[in-house]
């Protein structure tokens, strides 16, 4: 990694809509070449945040550089900079992949004489080789995809956004993508990707946990796998689950019980050494043949955890 | 507890729907016990809404036979779908009433008795954790509540057989743990559960699953057991430089596919034991830094892609 000064600087941005505040302070920096998820449940602020970002919303306070320009202070300057990918790819149906382009290349105020090269890096860079003349109604999810990614990318923007980019698309066509996304950032450019996928965040370089307009957890998926839980992680099976659930929820120790497929997942204080002593403690309460085992955390599990203890903080304030 | 198995409560065979040229549905066969959850999990187009409607006998099939609770549902659609509830991707709340008022309305439409309603009423929403939104319109609801207040509008008239397309789609996770917990406390009343999904990680939560791609069901088993029985394995490999690693790597023998991940990159190779040491070598005399390489679990999506690849061999 270079020492090269961050692509995005965000200082204690808040926004308010009236009385409700969306966005209460958050402050991360974003290295050239990084690519990282945005995680959070739908309303954290996570919107709010890109927008500002992208210089489609001022902050209330606080402020943000991206590309080394103040957002507040010359949006369009920001805008020539970035690139931006939505969910809801807006990609024009009756016109070809090419055709597509070449509008969005107009939009974006590429250079006529930079035009055809441009073109061609971005069905190059996409991956759309061989479809340039198809028409985009009859491409699949994955073509559109891909092809919504190269009209984000075809001002060789150094900073792209992408707000839940895979919504809907088949797992084939979601590794490829994330494999452009990785050559991207290898090439410095800076991604900011937010996403629903637990397993999609594990290819983020770092991720950002946001809730209630707060950053509650900012590290690498090993990170936060790692010190979120607040205790061990443990997964008990038997036949009867339902009574396992009851007897779990009433042992003291224990943080939190849920079924997971045919299993329960616990979540123990490690003072209470349940990893050889649960088993006895079901025993003992009617459930006898009760295996427990240690298992890793999934990013899904760190996240629920964060959220669950960002939220009960935030109705005790 | 007796050592019989828990009733069959849906029953496919052969079945089979094309749309002019495309075989949208082939020939797919599946059994759900009562209290068991089956996740049908593929990409979009593999099949999974069609195979759906025709279970919930909203669509004909060409051929083949479905039994919903012992009845016949191509012969007798409307007594199959008594003991029946069909979520929809996109289930029609109205907007413009209450919670309430939307529970009200599909108990008058699944002909649930008036003096009955109410306390169904009471106990779904108790159970999905909105009791104090009664009052709120469905339109203000977030997205996670709605698919709440559509599963407890779905369930309103005690339906045996739960048939779920993609219901926590754009749903966060914590909204999408509480769904599943529901689902956990239907399934321990007895309720068979037939639930489409695209997220692999969420196919690991059901009891059984079937892997469907072009209107093939691959391959059919508890989470546990496909992953066993996955082709190959995957060796993590960890590495500042994930892109010299794939560069240097997926060209291998005994390589099948490499992905960049946060910390490094995935290889999944025909065979750990010989990949291994290979991969080692040639990262040494690439000069790559790894400071780690070795096996580790697959997931459910490595799994799903393994056997999408290794294709030619359909679930018999």
């Amino acid at each position: 990694m270079t020492t090269a000064s961050p692509q995005i600087v965000a200082q204690a941005l808040v926004k308010r809509f009236g009385a409700f505040e969306a966005l209460g302070g958050v402050s991360f920096e974003v290295a050239p070449g990084e690519v990282m998820g945005f995680l959070g449940p739908n309303g954290a602020g996570k919107s709010t945040l890109i927008r500002i970002l992208c210089g489609l919303l001022r902050p209330s306070s606080g402020r943000a550089l991206v590309a080394g320009i103040d957002v507040a202070k010359d949006p369009e300057g920001v805008r020539k900079r970035i690139g931006y990918m939505s969910q809801k790819f807006s990609l024009y149906n009756d016109l070809s992949v090419i055709e597509n382009l070449r509008f969005f290349g107009g939009i974006y105020g590429v250079p006529r004489q930079d035009m055809e090269a441009r073109l061609r890096f971005a069905v190059d860079m996409a991956g759309l080789a061989g479809q340039e003349d198809s028409l985009v109604a009859t491409l699949a999810g994955g073509w559109k995809q891909r092809l919504a990614l190269g009209a984000a990318i075809l001002h060789r923007p150094t900073i792209l956004f992408l707000d839940e980019p895979t919504s809907g698309v088949d797992p084939q066509s979601r590794r490829r993508f994330w494999n452009l996304i990785h050559t991207l950032g290898a090439e410095g450019v800076s991604v900011l990707v937010s996403t629903h996928y637990m397993d999609e965040a594990e290819y983020c370089n770092r991720i950002a946990l946001i809730n209630r307009g707060r950053l509650v957890a900012l590290g690498t998926p090993a990170e936060l796998k790692q010190r979120s839980l607040g205790g061990e992680l443990l997964e008990v099976r038997c036949r009867n689950l339902g009574a396992a659930i009851e007897a779990l929820r009433r042992a003291p120790g224990v943080r939190d019980a849920a079924v997971f497929g045919s299993t329960v997942h616990v979540v123990a204080d490690p003072a209470a050494n349940y990893r050889a002593g649960l088993a006895h403690y079901l025993a003992g309460h009617g459930i006898a043949d009760a295996g427990v085992r240690p298992i890793a955390p999934t990013l899904e599990d760190s996240f629920v955890s964060l959220v669950q203890a960002s939220s009960s903080a935030a109705e005790a304030r | 507890m007796s050592g019989a198995p828990p009733a069959v409560a849906i029953e496919a065979g052969r079945l089979s729907k094309r749309f002019g040229a495309k075989t949208a549905v082939d020939k797919l066969g599946l059994t759900v016990r009562q209290g068991e959850i089956f996740g049908l999990v593929g990409p979009d187009g593999a099949g999974k809404t069609t195979a759906m409607r025709m279970l919930a006998s909203v669509m004909l099939p060409d051929e083949g036979t479905v039994t919903i609770d012992g009845v016949d549902a191509l012969a007798q659609p409307e007594r199959a779908k008594r003991h029946l509830s069909y979520m929809p991707q996109r289930f029609g709340l109205y907007e413009d009433l209450t919670v309430d008022e939307n529970i009200r309305f599909y108990a008058d439409v699944f002909e649930v008795p008036s003096d009955a309603w109410r306390a169904r009423a009471d106990a779904l929403l108790a159970m999905s954790g909105m009791a104090q939104f009664r009052q709120r319109l469905a339109g203000k609801l977030s997205g996670g509540m709605k698919q709440k207040l559509g599963l407890a509008c779905s369930l309103v008239h005690t339906p045996r057989v739960l048939l779920l397309d993609e219901p926590t789609t754009g749903v966060d996770p914590v909204s999408r743990r509480e769904f599943w917990q529901i689902l956990y406390s239907l399934r321990a009343e007895g309720v068979a559960i037939l639930i489409a999904t695209a997220y692999l990680d969420e196919a690991e939560r059901c009891d059984r699953l079937a892997f469907m791609n072009e209107g093939i069901m691959l391959e059919c088993d508890s989470p546990d057991a496909l992953k066993a029985h996955m082709p190959g394995a995957i060796l993590d490999v960890i590495s500042t430089d994930p892109h010299a690693v794939r560069d240097a790597v997926a060209s291998l023998p005994g390589v099948r596919d490499v992905l960049i991940v946060g910390t490094g990159a995935h290889v999944h190779v025909d065979d750990a034991k010989q990949a291994l040491p290979r991969i080692m070598e040639k990262l040494g005399a690439s000069g790559i830094a790894a400071s780690g390489v070795s096996e580790t679990p697959p997931s459910m999506e490595d799994v799903f892609l393994a056997f999408v690849r290794g294709r030619g061999k359909p679930a018999p």
